[in-house]
C-alpha cells in the first residue's frame, strides 16, 4: 500500500550512515598525519643538546632551540601578567556588577564593553600584530622586543580570558553569594571570598587557553618580536618563540628536518596544555574545587 | 471479551541492572479507550513506550517476554512499520519546527502517499479529525510553534493519525494543558476510538474514569519493579476493584 | 564602639564601590583596545585612501611598492580563491564529521573522535603550513601543467581545509546537539528511519547553527597568515588559468591579504605602510561582516528555541 519500502529506506540510510562514517574517518585520518608525519620526522631529531644549546643560525640551522624555548616563556609569562588581571577583572564585573546596574548611565557602557568583547574575539591576529607594531614598535619605541609582543600578544588573548572568567562565574551557585551577602558582606568581600575561589579552576582553565594561544600563535610575533635567535636578556630584548623559530626555519634556510623536530615539540607543548585544561575541568566537575 | 489488538505476555524490562517493569502480561482490546494508572515511578511510561520499541533508544535497555500487534512479535517486526501501525503522541507537545501544513505531512512524506490520495486531502482530513482544522485552516503554512499548547498537542495527534496507525499510544497527553484544552481532548479520545485503539497513561483518575473502557493499575513492588495489580473494565476498576492496593491508591490513601 | 562600626562600615562601602569601579574600567579595556585598533589602523591607512584612493586601491591589480602603485586586488582575489577552495575540499568532511559524532557514532567512538578534533584545533598554524611545504607542495608539483611550481593556492586550499574543519565541525555538532530529543523522538515514533529523521527534522532545526559555524570557519580561513605565506607562494599576481581548463587556476601562485601585511610591513614607509594598513583596513572590514553574520545567525537560531 505503501509507495516507499521500508526496506528500500533502510538501504538509503545504510548508504547514508556509511558516508558519515566515511567523513568521520577520513577527517580523523587527515588531522592524524599531519601530526603523525611531524612527530615521525621530528622526533628522531630530539636529543638533550637540542633542547639546551641556542641555534647558531647559518643556512642549514644548526644548533638547537634553547633560546626560542626562554623566549617563548617569557612572553607567556610577560602575556599573562597583563591579560589575566584585565581579563579576570572584566570578567568579574560583567558578571557580578553589570547585570545589578541599572542606571541610564551604566547601561550603555556596558553594552559598549560587551561588544567590545565580541569585537576582539573576532579580530584576526594579524591585525594585532599590525596594530601592535605600529603602536608598541614604532609609536611607543618599544622595537622589536619580547615587551612589544607581549602587549600585542596581552590583546590578542584578552577575549578568550573574558569569556572563560565569565563561564567559571556563572557556574557559581546564586546560593553561594546570598548566603554571604545575607551575612552582611559587602558585594566585594562575597566576590573576593566566596565567589572567585570557587570559580578558581574555571579562570585557570582560560589562562592555560591563553598560553596555548601564545604558544602557537606566530603571525603577530613575526612582525612584533624580530626574530633574533639569541637568548633575550631583558624585556627589551628582540627573541623568537619555536614556533617562530619554526617558520624562520622553514622558510629562509629550509632546514626543515629542524624545523620538524622544533614542530614536534610545539605539538607537545599543545597536548601538554589539553591535558592540563583536562585535569584542570575534572577537578571542576569532581568537586568544585576546595569547596 | 473481543480478540485483543495488542498483547504483553510476561513482558519484562530492564534499565540496565534496574528492572523496571516485572513480568506483565495484559490484553489492549480494539477500538477502546485502555487507560494506563499508577504512582510516579511504577513504570506507566515505560510499559507504554513497550509498544512501539520507543525504549530501544534508550542505551543500556533490556527487554525479556513478548509484544504482539495482532498476534504478531513485534520484535521481529521492521521497526519503522512498527510504529506506523503503532503511534504515538508525548506528554509535552512536541511540533517540529516547521509549519502547520509539514508537521502534518511529514509522516505521509516519509512513507509515501497511498495511491490516490492527495497530500493536502490528507492534511485536511487528519486536522478535522483532530478537531483543530477549523482554528488553523485559514494559514496553514504557519509556524507549528506559534500555536498554544493545546492547539500543538492536537496538531501532534493529527500528525500521528496522518500516518494512518491502528493503535495510537498518548503518555499524559493532556498534563501540560489547562482545563479547556484538556476537556477538547478528552472529546477528541471519544470520537477517534470509533477508528482507533488507544493507550493513554494519565496521572488523573477522574480522567480515567471517565475517558477509558478498560483501566491498568500498575504499582511498584518492593524493588521498585513495575507490576500490573489490575486490569479490568474501567467502571468495575472504580466501583468494584479486586485488589485492596487498587482500592486504596484510587480512593487516595496512597500516593 | 558604635563609631567605630560605623566606620569599619563606611570603609567597606567604599572598598565597595570602589573596586565596583576599577573593576568597570578592565571591562572597558576591551572596547579601548578596539577603539585603538580601529583608529590606529584608520589612521595609519588615511594616507593610502587620499593619495591612492578607495577605489584605485580596491581595484587595482598592481601592486608594486617601488613604483607606488597599490591595488588591492589580486590580494583580494587571492583570499577569497583560497577560501572558496577550502571550503568546497573541507566542508563536506567537516559537517560530515559533526553530523556523524553528534547522531551516528556509538559512544566510544564519539569519545575517541571528539577530543581528538579537539586537540588539532588547537595544533599551531605553523605546524600546518611546514606540512604543507613538505609534503603537499611536492605532491601538487606533480601535477603536469606548465608554470606549476607546487606553491600555490591549491597547496593553500588544502592546508586551510584541513585548519578549518575542526573549527567547523565542533560548533556545527554543538548546534546539531542542541536540538532538543523531542523532535527527534516525535520523528521516529511517526514511523522515520534515523537518517529521515537527521535529514528532514534535525538538521533543518539545526540549520542556523550550522550556518553559523560555517561562517565562522570562514571567517577564520580569511584570517590566517602564517601557513598561507608558506604554501601559496606570496606572488603578487591575479591568478589566472595556466590551461584552457579553469580549475588550473588554482595553480597559480597567489597572496592573501593577511600575507601582504605580514610579508611587508616590517620594513614598509610612508604611503608604502600606509597602504599596508589599508590592507588591514579591508581585511577587517571583510571579517566583520563575516563575523557579524554568524552572530546574527546563531541569535536567529536562539530565537526559534
Ligand atoms: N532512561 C532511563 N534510565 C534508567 N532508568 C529509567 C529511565 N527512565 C525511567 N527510568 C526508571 O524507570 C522507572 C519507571 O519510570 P517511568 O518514567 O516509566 O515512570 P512513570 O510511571 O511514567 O512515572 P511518571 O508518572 O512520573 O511519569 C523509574 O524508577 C525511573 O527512575
Ligand atoms: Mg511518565
Amino acid at each position: 500500500m505503501s509507495s516507499r519500502s521500508p526496506a528500500g529506506r533502510k538501504l538509503v540510510q545504510a548508504g547514508a550512515f556509511s558516508l558519515l562514517w566515511v567523513s568521520a574517518l577520513l577527517s580523523v585520518l587527515v588531522l592524524a598525519s599531519v601530526v603523525g608525519y611531524v612527530m615521525i620526522k621530528g622526533i628522531p631529531e630530539l636529543n638533550l643538546s637540542f633542547f639546551t644549546t641556542p641555534p647558531r643560525g647559518g643556512l642549514s640551522g644548526e644548533g638547537g632551540i634553547s633560546s626560542t624555548i626562554v623566549a617563548t616563556l617569557y612572553l607567556v609569562v610577560m602575556t599573562l601578567l597583563v591579560a589575566a588581571p584585565l581579563g579576570i577583572g572584566a570578567g568579574v564585573f560583567l558578571v557580578e556588577y553589570a547585570e545589578s546596574m541599572q542606571n541610564r548611565l551604566m547601561k550603555p557602557l556596558i553594552r559598549i564593553a560587551r561588544f567590545g568583547v565580541e569585537t576582539l574575539a573576532g579580530v584576526p591576529s594579524i591585525i594585532f600584530g599590525l596594530f601592535g607594531y605600529a603602536l608598541f614598535v614604532t609609536l611607543m619605541h618599544f622595537g622589536f622586543s619580547l615587551l612589544s609582543a607581549s602587549l600585542a600578544g596581552a590583546c590578542l588573548i584578552l577575549p578568550v580570558v573574558i569569556r572563560t572568567t565569565e563561564e567559571a562565574l556563572k557556574a557559581v551557585p546564586q546560593s553561594y553569594r546570598e548566603g554571604s551577602l545575607s551575612l552582611g558582606a559587602t558585594r566585594w568581600e562575597t566576590i573576593r571570598r566566596v565567589v572567585l575561589p570557587s570559580a578558581v579552576p574555571g579562570i585557570t582553565t582560560g589562562m592555560i587557553l591563553g598560553v596555548g594561544r601564545i604558544i602557537s600563535e606566530t603571525a603577530v610575533f613575526y612582525v612584533t618580536l624580530g626574530g633574533s635567535y639569541r637568548t633575550p636578556t631583558s624585556i627589551l630584548s628582540s627573541g623568537r618563540t619555536m614556533a617562530l623559530h619554526v617558520f624562520y626555519l622553514a622558510m629562509e634556510t629550509r632546514a626543515f628536518e629542524k624545523a620538524m623536530a622544533t614542530g614536534a615539540v610545539l605539538i607537545a607543548c599543545i597536548i601538554a596544555v589539553n591535558l592540563a585544561i583536562n585535569a584542570v575541568s575534572r577537578r571542576l566537575t569532581a568537586g568544585g574545587g576546595r569547596w | 471479551m473481543p480478540e485483543p489488538r495488542m498483547r504483553t505476555i510476561d513482558y519484562c524490562l530492564y534499565y540496565g541492572g534496574f528492572r523496571a517493569l516485572n513480568s506483565i502480561s495484559m490484553d489492549i482490546p480494539p477500538n477502546m479507550i485502555t487507560a494506563i494508572i499508577g504512582p510516579s515511578g511504577c513504570g506507566k511510561s515505560t510499559f507504554l513506550r513497550s509498544f512501539n520499541r520507543m525504549n530501544e533508544l534508550i542505551p543500556g535497555v533490556r527487554v525479556t517476554g513478548k509484544v504482539l500487534l495482532d498476534g504478531e512479535d513485534i520484535f521481529s517486526l521492521d521497526v519503522v512499520s512498527l510504529r506506523r501501525k503503532v503511534g504515538m503522541v508525548f506528554q509535552r507537545p512536541n511540533p517540529f519546527p516547521k509549519s502547520i501544513f509539514d508537521n502534518v505531512a511529514y509522516g505521509p512524506r516519509i512513507h509515501g502517499l497511498r495511491k490516490g490520495d492527495s497530500l493536502a486531502a490528507l492534511v485536511e482530513r487528519s486536522l478535522k479529525a483532530a478537531a483543530l482544522w477549523d482554528e488553523v485552516k485559514d494559514d496553514l503554512q504557519k509556524s507549528a510553534l506559534s500555536l498554544s499548547g493545546g492547539q500543538q498537542q492536537r496538531l501532534c495527534i493529527a500528525r500521528a493519525l496522518a500516518v494512518e496507525p491502528e493503535v495510537i499510544l498518548m503518555d499524559e497527553p493532556a498534563s501540560a494543558l489547562d482545563p479547556i484544552a484538556t476537556l477538547k481532548i478528552e472529546e477528541l479520545l471519544q470520537t477517534l476510538k470509533e477508528n482507533y485503539t488507544i493507550v493513554i497513561v494519565t496521572h488523573n483518575m477522574q480522567q480515567a474514569a471517565r475517558v477509558s473502557d478498560f483501566t491498568a493499575f500498575l504499582l511498584m513492588d518492593e524493588s521498585r519493579a513495575g507490576n500490573l495489580v489490575e486490569f479490568g473494565p474501567t467502571k468495575q476498576i472504580f466501583t468494584t476493584p479486586r485488589d485492596s492496593r487498587t482500592e486504596d491508591y484510587i480512593s487516595g490513601r496512597f500516593g | 564602639m558604635t563609631g567605630t562600626v560605623s566606620a569599619r562600615g563606611r570603609m567597606k562601602r567604599l572598598t565597595d564601590s570602589a573596586m565596583g569601579l576599577v573593576l568597570l574600567g578592565s571591562a572597558l579595556v576591551s572596547v579601548t583596545i578596539v577603539l585603538l585598533i580601529g583608529l590606529f589602523t584608520l589612521k595609519e591607512a588615511l594616507p593610502a585612501f587620499r593619495d591612492i584612493g578607495l577605489v584605485r586601491l580596491l581595484t587595482g591589480t598592481e601592486w608594486r611598492p617601488g613604483q607606488d602603485l597599490y591595488g588591492l586586488f589580486a590580494m583580494i582575489a587571492g583570499s577569497v580563491l583560497v577560501t572558496l577552495g577550502a571550503i568546497v575540499l573541507g566542508l563536506p568532511l567537516a559537517l560530515g564529521c559533526a553530523v556523524f559524532l553528534a547522531e551516528v557514532a556509538p559512544a566510544w567512538v564519539r569519545a575517541v573522535v571528539k577530543p581528538s578534533i579537539e586537540l588539532l584545533a588547537g595544533i599551531p598554524s605553523v605546524v600546518f603550513g611546514l606540512f604543507g611545504m613538505v609534503v603537499l607542495v611536492p605532491m601538487v608539483r606533480g601535477i603536469d601543467v606548465p608554470g606549476n611550481a607546487g606553491f600555490g593556492l591549491l597547496s593553500a586550499s588544502m592546508v586551510l581545509a584541513v585548519m578549518i574543519l575542526p573549527t567547523i565541525a565542533s560548533v556545527a555538532e554543538v548546534a546539531l546537539r542542541s536540538v532538543p530529543e523531542e523532535y527527534r523522538q516525535g520523528s521516529l515514533a511517526l514511523g522515520a528511519t534515523r537518517w529521515e529523521t537527521l535529514r528532514r527534522v534535525t538538521v533543518p532545526a539545526a540549520r542556523s547553527g550550522m550556518l553559523a559555524a560555517v561562517v565562522l570557519g570562514l571567517g577564520r580561513a580569511l584570517g590566517e597568515t602564517i601557513a598561507m605565506i608558506m604554501v601559496i607562494g606570496n606572488a603578487v599576481m591575479m591568478p589566472e588559468a595556466a590551461t584552457s581548463n579553469p580549475l588550473t587556476i588554482f595553480l597559480s601562485r597567489a597572496r592573501t591579504l593577511t600575507g601582504n601585511i605580514a610579508v611587508e610591513i616590517n620594513y614598509a614607509t610612508g604611503l608604502h605602510a600606509a597602504a599596508l594598513f589599508a590592507t588591514g583596513v579591508v581585511l577587517f572590514v571583510l571579517i566583520m561582516i563575516v563575523n557579524a553574520s554568524a552572530r546574527a545567525l546563531l541569535a536567529s537560531g536562539m530565537r526559534r528555541g
